[in-house]
């Protein structure tokens, strides 16, 4: 691979064999009510979803992550949130889901939203389940950005992650991928 | 299960310049740039151009802290990129950390991307999250990273280009 304007050390191709490919859904015509990733092996440390979004709606819908088919409020976030002039922190306590990442609009044709979730040490039985996440859009002179954590109070490991817009459906070519990733 | 995190290329500075990934691969969903590094001279944001493009295509949004208050700030209509904050100057031996992840790059819609500045100096410091939009449907195969003054950056400065494929 070639890299111009520099020196030293090249590299190409090496795999790190700790970050891996789990599961990965593509939206379908006609959209989906929500994304669930299930029967996750326990056999990694932390689990990563990397995802592109759009909503149906004409709306600002959020996204949101529960766990284990658990719709009971077992679950608080916090985040801050970014729209281009101001930045404000916002938390719910006792809610029904881990988290709230921001969607893009159906209107924005070409513009998909951006997330990157990790849950943390997902399959230990003896925590609860913290995860974060970093979300974001941008239609060039508005958009907002999350940063955000959460916690899931159960000490089951995570074996299913749902995933769901706040109000509508995700819209067609959005993205979710599912990576696992192993500890030492 | 395969392996789906590699890495693609890296370098580092033996003087100092700018960054560039070329002949970049459309095998991957997406692409992930850690750099390690600080400006050669006073300190200098961080900025990037996709395939040489120095059209009107680059946005972004972005949330601070800097230890005393948080803002936010947003910028259209850009001919580069302004997704990084500072690099620190040359007077410190202090590295700014700053990444970028670029999300399906080799496909047909606009190109998200979502970065990350992070700066200590003990009594000041700042990190910095930003989306970035590249409003081309082209496949992204070349990244300049460079200051915004085309300060450059320091000997040493390192920045490694992955790749994550989606099962």
């Amino acid at each position: 691979m070639p890299i111009l304007g520099t020196v030293a050390s090249q590299f190409s191709g090496k795999p790190f064999s700790s970050f891996e490919s789990i599961q990965t859904a593509t939206v379908g015509a006609g959209g989906t009510g929500s994304v669930t990733f299930s029967s996750i092996p326990a056999t990694y440390t932390h689990l990563q979803v990397r995802a592109i979004v759009k909503n149906t709606a004409n709306d600002n819908e959020g996204i949101r992550f529960r766990f284990n088919g658990d719709t009971a409020g077992n679950y608080s976030f916090h985040r801050l949130f970014g729209d281009g002039s101001s930045a404000t922190a916002y938390g719910e306590a006792n809610t029904s889901y881990a988290g709230e990442a921001s969607s893009s609009n159906s209107p924005q044709t070409n513009i998909f939203s951006a997330f990157i979730y990790d849950v943390l040490d997902y399959a230990n039985t003896s925590k609860y389940k913290t995860t974060r996440g970093l979300s974001g859009k941008d239609f060039n002179g508005s958009g907002n950005i999350f940063l955000f954590s959460g916690n899931w109070r159960n000490t089951a490991a995570v074996t299913s992650l749902t995933i769901l817009p706040t109000q509508d459906s995700f819209a067609q070519y959005s993205q979710f991928a599912l990576y696992g990733i192993k500890g030492s | 299960m395969a392996s789906t995190y590699e890495k693609i290329a890296t370098t580092t500075l033996g003087s100092a310049g700018t960054i560039t990934f070329s002949s970049i691969p459309a095998t991957y969903t997406d692409l992930r740039v850690i750099l390690n590094g600080k400006n050669a001279t006073a300190s200098d944001y961080i900025v990037v151009r996709f395939n040489g493009d120095t059209g009107t295509n680059y946005s972004g949004t972005n949330l601070s802290g800097n230890g005393t208050s948080v803002s936010s700030y947003t910028e259209s209509n850009g001919t580069k990129g302004y997704w990084g904050n500072y690099a620190l100057g040359s007077s410190t031996t202090i590295l700014t950390l700053w990444t970028m992840d670029i999300f399906s790059y080799a496909g047909s819609t606009y190109k998200t991307v979502l970065c990350s500045t992070s700066n200590n100096l003990g009594a000041t410091g700042e990190v910095l999250r930003t989306v970035g939009l590249y409003r081309s449907t082209n496949a992204i195969t070349t990244i300049l990273i460079l200051n915004d003054g085309s300060t450059n950056f320091a000997v040493g400065t390192t920045a490694t280009l992955y790749g994550i494929k989606a099962a």
